[in-house]
This record gives C-alpha cells, structure tokens and sequence, in this order.
C-alpha cells in the first residue's frame, strides 16, 4: 500500500520530455512509451526523487481547483500505475 | 487524405549477421548481404530525418548490431538528435570495451536476449558455444554500468519447462523487465513451426507460472508476456497498426512497416538510399496500403475491435490464408481460424524435433 509519504523517482531508463514534433511531453521508457494527460504531466513534472506524494499533492492543491483528498487519490492511482509498468519507484522513507 | 500522425519508433536491422544460428530467429530466410549495407553515413542521414518526423525512439536490431563497428558511434549520434536508444542484442559481443563505448555515447536502455535458463541449452538452441556464458558476463557489465536491463527469453516447445528457472535467472540477473516471449512464426521460425510450436498443455503450465511470477514481482520486475497467436482468440496488434506506429529498416535500407513484411508479394518497399522518410512514412504505398481501416474486409470491417486489433498481422495472413488482404486467422471471427488449430495438431503429432539454423548463406530450402 502507497502512503502519501513515499517519495516517487524515475526509474534508470525513464526519461520525461517535451516532444517539439507533438507539442506534448512524453514518458520514454525501455520499450515503451506513454503520452500523459494534461493531469498525469502535471504530476511528472514534480517529481523529482526527493519530493514526497504529500509535497506533490499540496503543489497540486495550491493550483487547481480541487478538494485534496480527490487530488490524493489520483495522484497515488497514477504513480501506481506508472510504477507497476515498471517506470517509476515509489520508496517510503526510512 | 489527412496526414498521418508521426511514428513513434524507428526499428534500425543495422545488420544480418549473427554469431548465433536461432532456428526462430524473425529475419527474413532472404538476408541482406553485407556488402549491400547502408554506411555509417547513411544510418546518421536517416536518424536525424527520423527525428525531425517525430520518431521518439530507436532500438538498434539485427541479426546482431553489435556486428557493426559504427554502433556507438551511430548511439552517439541519435542520443545527440535527441531519440531514446535501445539495443537489441544477443550479447556475445559485449566486451568491457564495447560497453564503454555504448555508455560514451548515451545508450538508454539494452535489451539482452536468452536462449535458454542453462548453459546447455542455450549453447545449443543458439548454436554458439559459450555463448550463455558470454550472455551472463553481458548482464553483469549492463548493471555495472548502471544502465536498465532487459532481460528476453524466447521459449518454444523444447525449452518451456525451464521457464521457471528462466525467470530466476531474470531476478538473479537484477533485470528491470523481462519478456517471455513465444516465439513468433515468421521466417525461420515459420519454417521450424513444428518443432517449436508448444502444446496446450505446456502453454497452460506457463501461463499459471507467468501469472504467478507477476503477482510475486509486482512494482520490482515488470513481465511482458504474450500468448501464442496459435492459441489466442484474438488477433494481436500488429506493430501497433500497419504504417501506425513503426518503420522498420532493413540493414540494405528497405524501409518496411514491420520486420517480416518482406515475404509479402506484390510491394515495393521504398529504400531511404532514394526516398525521404517523410514521404515514405506519408505517401508510399507500402506504408498506406493497410493503414486505417479503409482496407479491411469482413468481419473486420464492421467489428468494434477494428482500431484495437486493427485486423491483426497481415504476414500471417498471408502465410496461413495465402491472402495478404484477409483476417488474421489468429481472430476467433475470421473464417480461417480453424487454421490455427491445425497447425497445433500438425506440431504436436510431430517427433522430430531437428531445427534448421539461421544462416547467412545457405538457402532455407538446401
């Protein structure tokens, strides 16, 4: 189970971009390839390695219009998500 | 027509030659030879108009890139235009010195394969001796140099019960991915099908011991896994889509929007020697013919999975039917999927397991 206090970080091989052809950001990954939504990029741009769940989310909270709790649940379903297709690691802190 | 959306991945078959012999390797039983090699000019021209189209990602194939001695230079070179690089390699050629080469340049990612979970058999199934050992020592060297690893093991009838081990090895290796990947019945792999294909029973066996191993290995080891289309009800996606996502390049310079299309009658596949990418990837005929849905017959036509699927792997519609414009047989809607099932029943009544092995100068039908 996620808690709110683990820190999301790319995986080796994991590089986050903007595509100039696309006009998009994209996820690049060994063999696969994602093209976040507008939320899901909003997300990958905070992360960092050291920012925790709960830091991204009150980033988050402080400029969308949303309750937090509503924005918690996404944020931990998409870097679940993103971590179990094996692009991201989600350590809690020790 | 409008313009289609960018590819996303550059297939780049730098060369045929292989050290190993797989007798289900996917190259087409017509190779290139290596005098008709594109140079290390040509592959630079072709990555940066690969880039410039929008393509993401390349991943340097074979036969065996390493094979070439303009490989990192040719990393070097796409990392600088801004592509992911990936390698798929077998490995055998992955010296320290190599490596060092392969990191200079940027490499992304390498994707190793395996033959087998033992010495034995993958010596034999890859018809190099020593080169499980080789493969092992290449590992190492990936996670010393703290890249991502891939680690691919192709399975078949005469190596499935081992698939376990294989997957222990994978672990033990530290690999980020693994792929168990059936083999595919296209070139030489077509032409050994009834050697290689598995039974029923054996393709049961490992999909319960797959299933078992992603739920143990959830968020460490990700596995990539596929049934066999012999045995699926469902057609795969065939490279995304034909002319959807890909361009594959022969290492003479054909450009073909998947690896085995070469079997196909009655195409010219444009060479980037004559041809911008661009045109090719917008305008040839080899690369607009099945792209969409506008080609497709019944029951593709009016099916719901028609932009899923978008009517499966057109080689094996031609290998199977002998009609390249036909449903893959592989859809359980196709009128031709009882096909399927008949070669099952054709691979399991057979006993002799011989395989022909890949080779550069021998015809298959010697």
């Amino acid at each position: 189970m996620t808690t709110e206090s683990a820190v999301p970080a790319f995986r080796r091989g994991a590089k986050f971009r903007f595509d100039a052809v696309r006009d998009a950001w994209v996820l690049l990954a060994p063999e696969k390839l994602f093209m976040p939504d507008e939320i899901a990029v909003e997300i990958l741009k905070l992360i960092d390695g050291t920012r925790s769940i709960d830091a991204i989310v009150d980033d988050l909270a402080a400029r969308f219009e949303a309750p937090r709790d509503m924005i918690a649940t996404d944020v931990v379903a998409a870097l679940e998500d993103l971590a179990t297709r094996g692009t991201l690691t989600l350590a809690e802190p020790s | 027509m409008t313009q289609p959306a960018p590819p996303m991945g550059l297939i780049a078959e730098l060369t045929h030659r292989c050290p190993l012999q797989c007798a289900y390797c996917s190259n087409p039983l017509q190779m290139d030879a290596p005098k008709t090699e594109l140079s290390t000019d040509d592959w630079r021209h072709v990555l940066d108009q690969a880039a410039a189209i929008g393509i993401l990602q390349v991943h340097f194939s074979g036969g065996e890139p390493m094979a070439r001695r303009d490989l990192p230079e040719l990393v070097a070179h796409a990392s600088r235009a801004g592509l992911y690089t990936n390698i798929i390699t077998s490995g055998v050629l992955l010296t320290d010195e190599a490596m060092a080469a392969l990191l200079a340049g940027g490499i992304d990612h390498i994707q190793l394969s395996f033959q087998d979970a033992t010495h034995d058999g993958g010596d034999r199934f890859g018809g190099y001796r020593g080169g499980h050992e080789k493969k092992l020592a290449a590992a190492r060297r990936i996670r010393e140099a703290g890249l991502p690893l891939t680690a691919n093991f192709v399975i078949h009838k005469q190596n499935i019960e081992r698939v376990e081990a294989m997957i222990a090895l994978g672990e033990t290796l530290e690999a980020e991915r693994m792929e168990i990947a059936h083999t595919q019945y296209y070139g030489w792999a077509l032409l050994n099908r009834n050697a290689l294909l598995p039974s029923r029973e054996q393709l049961d066996y490992v999909n319960a011991v797959v299933e078992a191993a992603r739920a143990r290995l959830k968020g460490r080891i990700a596995i990539d896994y596929v049934v066999p289309d012999y045995y699926a009800s469902r057609p795969k996606a065939c490279m995304g889509g034909w002319g959807n996502r890909f361009i594959n390049i022969s290492p003479s310079g054909k450009t073909l929007p998947c690896h085995a299309a070469e079997t196909l009658p009655g195409f010219t596949f444009p060479s980037v020697r004559e041809t911008s990418l661009r045109d090719i990837w917008q305008a040839s005929d080899a690369f607009t013919r099945f792209r969409g849905t506008d080609w497709m017959p019944e029951p593709c036509r009016a099916c719901d999975r028609r932009e899923i699927d978008w009517g499966g792997c057109r080689c094996q519609a031609l290998a199977m039917t002998g009609d390249v414009g036909r449903t893959d047989p592989a859809c359980h809607r196709a009128p031709d999927h009882d096909l399927m099932a008949q070669a099952v029943v054709e691979a399991d009544a057979e006993t002799v397991l011989d395989l022909v092995p890949r080779r550069l100068h021998q015809a298959a039908h010697d």
